[in-house]
């Protein structure tokens, strides 16, 4: 029996997955993007697991908000990335140097 | 089944702007090059109506509506006041600008737009998804405005940034969503309250964890230490006019996203967040102040300020009490005035090709600019605290707050910082006005209507300072009801 605590804790390490592949990738900007989308779907897998266990249709309402808002976040860091590309021949995350941070 | 339809009268503010808004992009599209300036004039027309509109809503009483998602109360209505009005700010100040240097399409103003839209909905929220709706829809015009400027890599480095740093702090607030989801069965800001009072034991750890990750997420949006990394580099990348914009509104909305979390909807686990704010207050007073000396570039001089300005305000969060929190919205609304002035003026000396970054490009202001560079002065003056400036008052506000809440060291830390922090400041003005000027030509504001701003706001603060109290009122019965 696969238990509320089963689906939270696949929840938690999708979220750590996504966390650490936008702070240890070092490479790729695409990777960096990808990391924010499993993000939002480690966000997902919670509020579906709650929403079934609570038998609250609101979670799973909440869920198909986060994948509009998602999409759009992601054509716009895709535009972003495209101008960057234009500009460095480039979208390697060391070559972001310019600012000190 | 029925259905009623919800009062949208609440949603007033909201359905102008976002009217007015479709109707700037229908202009704009029928519009030759010439006439591309009807867009600003719209624009302005549209945050001042909507602006007095707000004014006249001032005072009624509180009204929830769409099943409980939406709310308009004295606070909603006080911040999106000063949204608007310095929005329309920011624009008077960087007509000029974003004409000499290419970004006049009607895409900046309506990115603009849009943006104060979701800042409304923000101000306004009281349901969680509410809440993150308003953050997406004023965060994510942002980052496209910094890009805007297409000819500048440096502007698309700072947008990226920004991207992925406001995309960790939504990701990082929708855990914390979840999570509260869980415990309380409810994203119903209402419903949460009535929620804990009926059993505050639902799921503590949930409750703590979902706490932890929401107000991390609110953290990272207003910039504050441990999460201010973006902060500095966004604003020294951004075009001038666009580091105005984000450095001002957007901070207004952003104390209404951590308020709407701890002090409306989880105000029952205020012993732990009280912790946690002290943490990260602390933390963003030292880090803030202590860099800030060291900077040149003036941008990310006043970037580290406004990490420090963002401890102090959570001083007056960690009182807990209504005054407390009444002192941080004044002190809120009185850094907004003063970083509007500071980088308004940052982008009004600067000129097509010439972007004003260094400390050393405000040698000698006095002599090519007296009036100029007395309003930098008296904002400057206002920024490190010095009596009667509005600053001043904002200071003494949050830290008498905490005293009578018998918290005294807390308050002592904040001093030794603000006296650390006044010495960057008034370098600034020691440059303005004791240095021989790198180039002697005078400089000469174009329009009217920008000189008529910045004098403004640069008196505002001054007489903010004198006669603060019907503000400090007005943000205290805020927090009252």
């Amino acid at each position: 029996m696969v238990t509320l605590t089963d689906y939270l804790i696949v929840g938690a390490i999708l979220f750590g997955l996504s966390l650490a592949g936008m702070i240890i990738n070092r490479k790729n900007l695409i990777i960096v993007l990808m990391s924010v989308e499993l993000m939002l779907l480690a966000v997902n897998m919670n509020f579906i697991a709650f929403s079934s266990f609570l038998q609250d249709p609101r979670g799973q309402i909440f869920v198909f908000f986060i994948l509009a808002v998602a999409a759009a976040e992601t054509a716009i860091g895709l535009a972003i990335l495209i101008i960057l590309f234009r500009h460095r021949q480039s979208i390697n995350v060391t070559d972001l140097d310019t600012l000190k941070g | 089944m029925n259905f009623t339809p919800p009062d949208f009268f609440p949603a007033i503010l909201e359905m102008l702007t976002l009217g007015m808004t479709c109707l700037v992009m229908l202009v704009y599209l029928f519009l030759d090059q010439k006439n591309r300036g009807i867009t600003y004039f719209l624009t302005q027309i549209t945050l001042l109506g909507t602006a007095v509109v707000a004014i006249s809503l001032h005072g009624s009483p509180e009204v929830i509506t769409f099943d409980g998602s939406f709310i308009l109360n004295s606070q909603a209505i006080l911040l999106k006041i000063f949204i608007l009005l310095s929005v329309s700010f920011v624009l008077m100040y960087s007509r000029t600008y974003i004409r000499e240097n290419d970004i006049l399409h009607g895409e900046f103003y309506l990115l603009v737009l849009f943006s104060v839209l979701g800042m409304e909905v923000l101000v306004s929220a009281y349901s969680f998804l509410t809440l993150y709706l308003g953050l997406e829809i004023f965060s994510l015009p942002l980052y496209a405005l910094i890009a805007l400027k297409g000819n500048k890599p440096v502007c698309q480095e700072a947008a990226i940034k920004y991207f992925i740093m406001g995309a960790i702090a939504s990701g990082f607030l929708l855990y914390g969503i979840s999570l509260i989801y869980g415990a309380c069965q409810s994203f119903n800001i209402h419903e949460i309250i009535s929620m804990m009072s009926l059993s505050i034991h639902t799921e503590p750890l949930l409750l703590t964890l979902g706490l932890v990750f929401m107000s991390a997420g609110a953290l990272f949006k207003l910039g504050i230490a441990p999460f201010h990394m973006w902060v500095p580099d966004v604003y020294e990348g951004s075009p001038n006019a666009m580091t105005l914009l984000i450095a001002t509104a957007p901070k207004l909305a952003g104390f209404a996203l951590l308020t709407h979390i701890l002090v409306e909807a989880l105000p029952v686990l205020f012993p732990q967040w009280q912790y946690l704010l002290i943490a990260v207050a602390l933390l963003s007073m030292a880090v803030g102040n202590i860099i800030a000396i060291v900077q040149d570039n003036i941008k990310r001089m006043l970037a580290y300020s406004s990490i420090a300005n963002m401890g102090y305000m959570l001083l007056g969060l960690i009182a807990g009490t209504p005054r407390g929190y009444g002192a941080a919205l004044f002190y809120m609304i009185i850094y907004v005035v003063m970083s509007l002035g500071a980088f308004g003026v940052i982008t009004m000396l600067s000129r097509k090709g010439f972007e004003l970054e260094k400390v050393d490009d405000f040698k000698g202001l006095n002599t090519r600019n007296p009036w100029l560079a007395f309003m930098m002065l008296l904002i400057l003056f206002s920024m490190a605290g010095v009596p009667p400036s509005a600053g001043f008052f904002a200071k003494v506000g949050v830290l008498e707050a905490l005293v009578k809440v018998n918290i005294v060291w807390l308050p002592a830390v904040a001093l030794v910082f603000a006296i650390i922090g006044a010495y960057y400041y008034l370098r600034v003005v020691k440059v303005m006005y004791f240095d021989e000027p790198l180039e002697k030509t005078p400089v000469i504001l174009e329009s009217f209507d920008t000189q008529l701003a910045i004098s403004i706001n640069g008196l505002a603060v001054f007489f903010l300072g004198l006669f603060p109290t019907t503000l400090i009122e007005l943000c205290q019965q805020a927090f009252l009801a």
